[in-house]
């Protein structure tokens, strides 16, 4: 989509006749110190945090379901071993895992993937095992066992389908959480390198602007909030909808 | 409740020694060790000699077993080792962004509680007033925005444009240097608490407990202060230390904006380096620290409603 609603190419348009050109006409959000347009640079910048936001909390959640849901079913050792791993994880900030990881892969797009989709899976794992547990002895999922169903068929079509509702809710709200991570890692200078657009980098190199052109701070960080903020909103949205505990507390 | 307590605190050395061998694993596949940092700058470029002899110098030559029992060992006696860089023990390179990072921690909580929770009670109190409602799409603002973006525009506002307040560094410690940092760094932890406040309000009020007291003539102001404010308490303990937690996380970015001498800039700083005692260390503090407050909070929980018991 960027290349068509784009004005100018984010890396390779830099001009410095036009460095610092406050928002108007011909640069809608105005044009950094290097004079590249900044509407151009935050509409690219979109795809590097959707990307990230989205992917890394797919493996996130395919973690976190992958082994919650194991540990629930089979429970033994296996299960001490998922709540030990478990409980590490969440003694451990993501954030700074994440920077961890970051500080020893190179930067890039495929590091950041792998320092946030490995370290946010704590709260799905243990919300599907909490399920699991609770669905293991249920009738249908005896009948399955007795009709003679391997553990991972039941599994897959019996428990899974019944306890993903609210593993959306988590992921959708993870989202948020991980594009704002990917800002963060950015702004650090540890996730993507400039001169590639990422709102996170671009708000790092507009902090030495802040006092002559104010403009190159607001508009990625406007564009962050507003991803974050549409994030939150689906989350909450599919929370009141495929959540009934929380549709009846609000009642 | 004193033996939960010792209990609890025996379980923390396992998630501890487990923290620590995965840093120590993450951090020995590193490309590049130290001395080779040093010279890929350009300029100083290290013949292998010196290289060689840095390394052995560090103890970077020996093989990955031996270097984590050496670890252990040493953090059994809470020795941190010694920083590559400064060579002062990182114990107290540590020790001396405690301080900093305990204020800017304290004051953005403080900030939060002190803000979030009368919110909630007041939005909980009104449902579907215009304070309930300009609040929780406050609290949903707040829990979306970049925390280093607040920072920047917080800067720019108060510091550059009116001028009022110091836009970054430490000072002397005082309040002037420490406001715009733990604002920034409070707004998300804020919204989480006005939203966790409203909700645990909201249910209490539909508590039998609740119905009985108003039946019975229970003033208003005693329902809320005897009924309302005990239970709701609870709750709010428990979401303030695990906001804590993220606060020490995201004081890592918050931190590094402002300049502040923390142990997240610490943290950042020595990551670039490479310094890898003291990038263990601190990661190795900041989850200490973490699990403290998880078991403070804890037996504070337990101290405040009876019905929580420890076996």
């Amino acid at each position: 989509m960027s290349p068509l609603i784009a004005h100018t190419d984010p890396v390779m348009d830099a001009n410095l006749m036009n460095a610092e050109v406050p928002p108007g006409a011909e640069f809608w959000f105005g044009t950094d110190a290097q004079g590249r347009d900044i509407y151009s640079r935050v509409l690219y910048g979109a795809r590097i945090s959707l990307t990230v936001g989205v992917l890394s909390q797919l493996i996130n959640t395919a973690i976190g379901v992958a082994l919650g849901m194991s540990a629930g079913y089979w429970g033994g050792w296996w299960d001490d071993v998922v709540s030990g791993l478990t409980n590490m994880m969440l003694a451990i900030p993501s954030l700074v895992f994440a920077l961890a990881i970051m500080a020893i892969l190179s930067p890039g797009l495929t590091s950041l993937l792998i320092a946030l989709g490995l370290t946010n899976w704590s709260y799905t794992c243990r919300l599907a095992r909490a399920s699991t547990l609770s669905l293991r002895n249920q009738g249908y999922v005896q009948a399955a066992r007795i009709l003679g169903y391997g553990d991972l068929r039941i599994m897959l079509t019996q428990i899974l389908p019944n306890i993903l509702g609210p593993i959306i809710v988590i992921g959708t709200l993870g989202m948020g959480g991980a594009v704002l991570a990917e800002a963060a890692l950015s702004f650090l200078g540890l996730g993507i390198r400039p001169p590639f657009p990422s709102w996170g980098s671009m708000l790092s190199d507009a902090r030495d602007q802040i006092t002559t052109a104010p403009w190159i701070s607001i508009f990625p960080g406007l564009a962050i909030f507003v991803t974050v903020l549409g994030l939150n909103l689906l989350g909450d949205g599919l929370r009141d909808i495929l959540d009934p505990q929380a549709r009846a507390r609000t009642a | 409740m004193l033996s939960y307590l010792a209990r609890r605190l025996i379980q923390t050395i396992p998630i501890l020694l487990a923290v620590a061998a995965l840093i120590f694993i993450l951090f020995s596949v590193i490309p590049g060790s130290f001395a080779s940092s040093l010279g890929d700058d350009g300029k100083s470029v290290l013949d292998a000699e010196t290289m060689a002899r840095m390394n052995r110098e560090l103890g970077l030559s020996d093989p990955i077993y031996v270097r984590f029992a050496r670890y252990v060992g040493q953090l059994a006696q809470f020795d941190l080792g010694v920083s590559f860089r400064t060579r002062q023990p990182v114990a107290v390179v540590i020790a001396e962004r405690l301080w900093p990072s305990a204020q800017l921690a304290l004051a953005s909580m403080g900030f939060a509680i002190f803000v979030g929770v009368p919110l909630g009670f007041v939005a909980a109190l009104r449902p579907g007033s215009l304070i309930d409602t300009g609040s929780m799409v406050l609290a949903v603002s707040g829990l979306s925005l970049p925390k280093f973006w607040l920072g920047l525009l917080l800067m720019y506002l108060f510091a550059l444009k009116l001028g009022w307040l110091p836009s970054f560094g430490y000072g002397d410690g005082g309040l002037k240097h420490l406001l715009l940092p733990a604002v920034a760094l409070g707004v998300s932890p804020l919204a989480l608490l006005a939203r966790t406040t409203r909700a645990a309000v909201l249910e209490i009020l539909d508590a039998d407990f609740v119905r009985t007291a108003r039946s019975k003539g229970m003033s208003e102001t005693r329902v809320v202060r005897w009924h309302l404010a005990r239970n709701a308490l609870v709750i709010v303990l428990t979401t303030v230390g695990l906001q804590f937690g993220s606060v020490i996380g995201q004081a890592v970015v918050v931190e590094k904006l402002f300049s502040w001498p923390g142990l997240g800039s610490l943290l950042i700083d020595s990551v670039s380096l490479r310094d890898l005692p003291v990038v263990q260390g601190a990661i190795l503090t900041i989850v200490m620290i973490f699990l403290v407050i998880n078991l403070t909070v804890d037996a504070l929980c337990a101290a405040i409603d009876p019905r929580i018991k420890y076996t």
